[in-house]
């Protein structure tokens, strides 16, 4: 399955500025909660977690549970130091792993 | 087999089914979402204040509600949010979503969106680095609820 990730984060930036990054990710987020036409319940297949490092450091971590809308849209905020990456990182039911990178340029 | 199906089977099944769906969909009640409350605070006092849920009043599709929580903090490495947790009433499970920051975030906010089993109430609660917690409560009406419409 592939997971379709979409991240925005401002290619620059002004050093000390505070910056705003979304992210979205595809994903069913079925809750585990339902029932098929034959009355089964539909077994739970969510993102568990989220979390995004900037140049190695852990800047933002979520843990999610079923309430949250298929399709996890996520926004938050960091200071913007140096130059360098953000890996963004999601964990979910079934061995659902992805991994995306930003760039961003800090003056 | 199966096709020899009576009048009386199908209603006895039918009572059958209805009678185990309402349990099955059972939400979790405004206790439930104090004790989850509680195993994340602890016993610690829960202030109000310092704390915004946003919601939008009311809401026609429960499958996507958009929420911001926002925090006053400066976000200094003295002074920061350390979590923010969000709770409901009504939903199967008390948990919305949990979310780590440290002095690095610059400004404690986050924004997703989330489903809502119809009408009720959110609380949100973020920790501080000094130890102390602070919530907002907001209700939420839900026209049309998430989870729920399969059953029906």
């Amino acid at each position: 399955m592939a997971a379709r990730a979409l991240i925005n984060v401002p290619k620059t930036a002004k050093r000390g500025d505070v910056i705003e990054i979304k992210t979205l990710i595809s994903h069913v987020m079925e809750t585990g909660y339902r029932h098929s036409n034959t009355g089964v319940i539909i077994p739970r297949d969510i993102i568990t977690s989220f979390s995004c490092k900037y140049n190695g450091e852990e800047i933002f971590a979520t843990t999610l549970y079923p309430a949250i809308a298929a399709n996890p849209f996520v926004t938050f905020h960091t200071v913007a130091t140096e130059s360098g990456t953000l890996a963004f990182h999601w964990i979910g039911d079934n061995g659902f792993e992805v991994t995306e990178e930003a760039k961003i340029v800090v003056e | 087999m199966m096709l020899s199906i009576t009048r009386r089977d199908a209603l006895i099944g039918g009572i059958a089914v209805a009678g185990v769906l309402p349990g099955a969909a059972a939400a979790n009640t405004p206790g439930q979402m104090e004790t989850a409350i509680r195993r994340v605070v602890g016993e610690a006092e829960i202030r109000k204040g310092k704390v915004t849920l946003d919601l939008p009043p009311l809401v026609e599709n429960g499958n996507t509600v958009p929420m911001t929580i926002t925090v006053n903090s400066p976000m200094i490495k003295t002074d920061y949010v350390k979590a923010i947790h969000v709770f409901n009433e009504k939903n199967p499970q008390a948990n919305v979503i949990s979310a780590q920051f440290g002095p690095r975030a610059g400004k404690a906010i986050v924004s997703t969106r989330i489903r809502l089993a119809g009408t009720q109430k959110l609380t949100a609660i973020a920790e501080m680095s000094d130890g102390s917690y602070w919530s907002d409560t907001q209700e939420v009406i839900v026209t049309l609820a998430a989870c729920l419409e399969d059953l029906i």
